[in-house]
């Protein structure tokens, strides 16, 4: 087996935390909203930089998006990234999950052509816009990778025996799992520090070459499998969420002290909920 | 760029055309997950849910039970049933005693393949995220993550709603020309229906047609958590949550002691998991848990849309809050404006007043 080769997929998001949506027209207002690595997907690029420094061989970043999604790339080769490429062609314009995971696995495969197959291909746990988590087990079923989804740790990898152990989140506990590899390895949020890049990392990344490549560059050509054609789902409304016609009845405050608010507020609590009264009565009187 | 809101133009208005090979998907299924000798109480609401999808098309609701052991799978079936499934798929095999992507992957695709549904609904756990992920994209069918309102239209096509962008706002996906329609809720989303112990159902059992050694990924143990916060917080009656507005980590204690008291769970907004004064198991919302309890009490919370969402389903939402214009008071049902550090321990002494009374009489 040769050197350690490591795919980690990054998307490019807007910070959802300064989203704004337009308030007639229920659209997303982007203008001015600034971009950034997913921050579910830094978890895992740093668990493949880990595995590149205590193994060597190269950690390969890859982005499907707009050309200007090359800013995050930039800056996944200032964390430490060996070299980075950039997917992107009007053809995966409005690709669903499914199209999406048809054009990465695409470029995953023509990463391998180009550079030697990956043994590991990374994702986030989740993106921040898309929410769905099905990103990175639609990239392992493409490519028959074997899948390790909410990976909290990689407790060993054998390069010799191609084998990989992990600890992954389960419902009510943690799984301890090996496979072979290849394996697709999503990342737990939390299970690693974001590394602060070097400076010399910085100074090449500025200066690095960034591949890029369009559908026929990564080897697609069948653009039936892309973007809003690719996609078996369709958008048929996007709306704000409605408020209530109730607002909350206030509690008056009249002056009183907080005893007697409370004690108001414990009333109403009973009279709209009785079954809340009678469980604590129940559970009060010992029963 | 998935699930982005996309221009409205481009395909909102794109008709339904459902090909031939797919005209013949019927009923409506919940993958039934069954773990440590029992059900995911989310798959229970999924069949409450299933069961009003299926009457108003007029099909049943099937559930479909994979597991090591055949008696297990059986009972677990009958219980099914007694929630509202008309029939149960079952696959028995050693194989899948433990959940494992690939050999499950394999048994539902086949399922799907064989008995041909036009609705497949999983719940959005860890599970069921892993194995609908790899099952859409075998099937090469679409999938919609997380939805919080599931219906259907006119063209008898599902309608899955979910919020995007961290909540901001809420997207209705179709999945019109590809079957099944596929979809996944996230627990304590949907109400838990009623059991009805009359109520049974038919069992098909089908085989896996896998050999162990066709199965590269091995399970070599599993640590069960200790204190499963996760499960009780999610389930609670009672839960009392602070956010921001308590200003500190030991203003936190008096939400932990009203909750003590009313013997309920407590959580927090999203920003205390960041400053340490509760762990990340107790956060409620979009990102963290969603919560359906009989009461709920929101002390120093604003009521941001990303909070909203996990707390919508409570029966009685109470906010304590000094900020009279508080987003939170547009979706509470009983509003306090006042100071949450004097109004908690108040509240505490009130209820332990009531209570205590109860116990002499009783
Ligand atoms: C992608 C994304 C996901 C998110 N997921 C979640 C999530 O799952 N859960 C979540 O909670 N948030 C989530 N958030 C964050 C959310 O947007 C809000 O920022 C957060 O809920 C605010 O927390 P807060 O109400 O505690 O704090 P603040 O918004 O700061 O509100 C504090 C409130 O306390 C009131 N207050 C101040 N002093 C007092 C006092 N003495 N007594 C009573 N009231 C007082 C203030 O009037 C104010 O309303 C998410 C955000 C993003 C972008
Ligand atoms: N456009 C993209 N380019 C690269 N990686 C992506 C893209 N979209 C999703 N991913 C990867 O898939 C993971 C899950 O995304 P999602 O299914 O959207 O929640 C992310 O954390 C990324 O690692």
């Amino acid at each position: 087996m040769g050197a350690l080769h490591i795919v980690v997929c990054i998307k490019q998001v807007p910070d959802s935390a300064q989203i704004r949506v337009h308030p007639i027209y229920n659209t997303i207002m982007r203008q001015g909203v600034p971009t950034i690595i997913n921050p579910y997907d830094l978890f895992a690029l740093e668990a493949a930089l880990q595995l590149r420094d205590q193994f060597g061989g190269a950690v390969t970043v890859l982005t499907m998006g707009p050309p200007m999604a090359e800013e995050s790339l930039r800056k996944a080769l200032a964390f430490g990234a060996d070299r980075a490429v950039l997917l992107t062609d009007r053809a995966f314009a409005g690709s669903d999950t499914l199209a999406t995971t048809f054009a990465l696995a695409s470029a995953v495969s023509k990463i391998g052509e180009t550079w030697g197959t990956p043994d590991i291909v990374f994702c986030g746990k989740q993106t921040i816009d898309g929410d769905t988590a099905q990103v990175g087990p639609g990239i392992a079923s493409r490519l028959e990778l074997n899948q390790l989804t909410y990976v909290a740790k990689i407790s060993k990898l054998d390069l010799e025996a191609g084998a990989i152990e992990v600890e992954r989140r389960a419902e009510g506990g943690t799984q301890l799992l090996s496979t072979k590899l290849p394996a697709l390895v999503t990342m737990l949020e939390g299970s690693n520090e974001m590394r602060r890049g070097s400076l010399a990392c910085a100074l090449a990344a500025a200066q690095a070459e960034i591949t890029v490549w369009n559908a026929a560059a990564a080897g697609i050509e069948d653009l039936l499998n892309c973007g809003l054609k690719g996609s078996p789902t369709i958008v048929k409304k996007v709306f704000a969420p409605g408020a209530h016609t109730v607002r909350a009845q206030q509690i008056e405050l009249q002056d009183r002290n907080a005893d007697d608010i409370a004690r108001d507020l414990l009333d109403q609590i009973f009279i709209r909920q009785p079954q809340v009264e009678a469980d604590l009565m129940r559970m009060a009187s010992g029963q | 760029m998935s699930d982005a809101p996309r221009p409205a133009a481009s395909r909102a208005n794109t008709k339904k055309e459902l090909p031939e090979r797919f005209r013949n998907h019927r009923h409506v299924w919940v993958f039934v997950e069954y773990e440590h000798g029992r059900i995911h109480p989310v798959s229970l609401e999924l069949i409450g849910e299933a069961r009003k999808l299926a009457d108003k098309l007029g099909v049943e609701v099937a559930g479909v039970l994979l597991g090591g052991s055949e008696p297990e799978m059986r009972e677990a079936a009958a219980q099914a049933s007694q929630f509202g499934a008309d029939l149960n798929y079952i696959i028995a095999d050693p194989i899948l005693t433990d959940y494992r992507n690939q050999p499950y992957t394999k048994a539902l695709t086949e399922l799907v393949e064989t008995y041909k549904p036009e609705i497949l609904l999983l719940g959005a756990t860890t599970l069921g995220r892993d194995l609908a992920g790899s099952v859409a994209t075998t099937l090469r069918t679409g999938l919609t993550a997380d939805c919080t309102e599931l219906a259907i239209d006119d063209e008898r096509s599902l309608a899955a709603t979910r919020p995007t962008f961290g909540g901001s706002l809420l997207c209705t996906i179709h999945t019109l020309n590809f079957r099944p329609q596929m979809a996944t809720v996230r627990p304590r989303v949907m109400a838990m229906p009623e059991a009805d112990p009359s109520r049974v159902g038919r069992v098909v059992m089908h085989p896996l047609g896998m050999m162990e050694d066709d199965i590269v990924t091995k399970v070599m143990g599993f640590l069960a958590d200790r204190e499963s916060a996760t499960a009780q917080l999610a389930y609670a009656d009672i839960v009392v949550a602070g956010g921001l507005g308590l200003r500190s980590r030991e203003n936190f204690q008096l939400v932990r002691d009203l909750a003590a008291v009313l013997g309920g769970e407590y959580g927090g907004s999203r920003p205390l998991v960041a400053k340490g004064w509760i762990t990340a198991d107790r956060q409620i919302g979009q990102t963290g848990k969603t919560i359906r309890p009989k009461l709920y009490i929101a002390a120093g919370i604003s009521g941001a849309i990303q909070h909203r969402v996990g707390v919508e389903g409570a029966d009685l939402i109470v906010a304590i809050n000094i900020d009279p214009s508080a987003q939170i008071f547009d979706f509470a049902h009983l509003g306090v404006i006042g100071d949450a550090i004097e109004i908690l321990p108040a509240l505490t002494r009130a209820f332990q007043a009531r209570l205590s009374v109860n116990r002499l009489a009783g």
